[in-house]
């Protein structure tokens, strides 16, 4: 015979199970989006206002050096990595496409350390979309 | 919009920066987080300041 309360935690159980699956992928795609959405929308304020402030200095940082966003290419293998570590950063990456900011000739040396920022802000957003998803998955608190 | 920055200042903001993340993605109480950011800092800073050492060293 069922002991009540396990069918009842199986309930429980059962019906916030679809909510955690769709956490899980709504969470890191936030998280991409918009760097510290994906803990924002799970509660994690300080978390989320950390990896957002982290994240966009980088970036604005990079810009600010005059780096170079890299457009999407089939060229160079280096020009390739770099598309995909700047699209890592998710809406700023098209904001800055849009405001045609990171095109201009470079004529500074740091500007080449501006560019590395770029690309480190999209991947360390990628990090943290993925830290987004753990929580999501109680694999973290 | 132009910041002007020097290579140690650059080097700085990155690991400010850069160590932030590591510490909070890769730990789980805040307490952790702030100690593994720490490390994470020094150890980019520490790594600046040798490769600093090292390239005046064989330049000399």
């Amino acid at each position: 015979m069922a002991n009540p309360q396990n069918t009842a935690t199986l309930q429980r159980n059962a019906k916030a199970a679809p909510q955690t699956n769709s956490m899980a992928i709504i969470a890191p795609l936030a998280g991409w989006f918009l760097p510290g959405l994906g803990h924002f929308i799970q509660r994690r304020w300080i978390r989320g206002l950390l990896l957002m402030a982290a994240i966009f200095t980088m970036f604005f940082a990079g810009l600010g050096m005059q780096g170079k966003v890299y457009l999407f290419n089939t060229g160079d293998l280096l020009d390739i990595l770099g598309f995909v570590g700047d699209i890592g950063v998710g809406a700023l990456y098209f904001i800055a496409r849009m405001m045609d900011w990171g095109i201009g000739n470079i004529h500074r040396a740091v500007a080449d350390y501006g560019t590395k920022y770029i690309v480190v802000a999209g991947l360390l957003n990628i990090i943290a979309a993925v830290d987004a998803h753990h929580i999501a998955i109680g694999k973290k608190q | 919009m132009t910041l002007e920055l020097s290579h140690f200042n650059a080097a700085l903001l990155f690991a400010l920066c850069a160590s932030t993340v590591f510490g909070i993605s890769q730990r789980n109480t805040p307490r952790d987080m702030f100690r593994y950011g720490a490390y994470c800092f020094a150890l980019f800073i520490g790594g600046v300041l040798v490769a600093a050492w090292v390239m005046w060293a064989i330049k000399h």
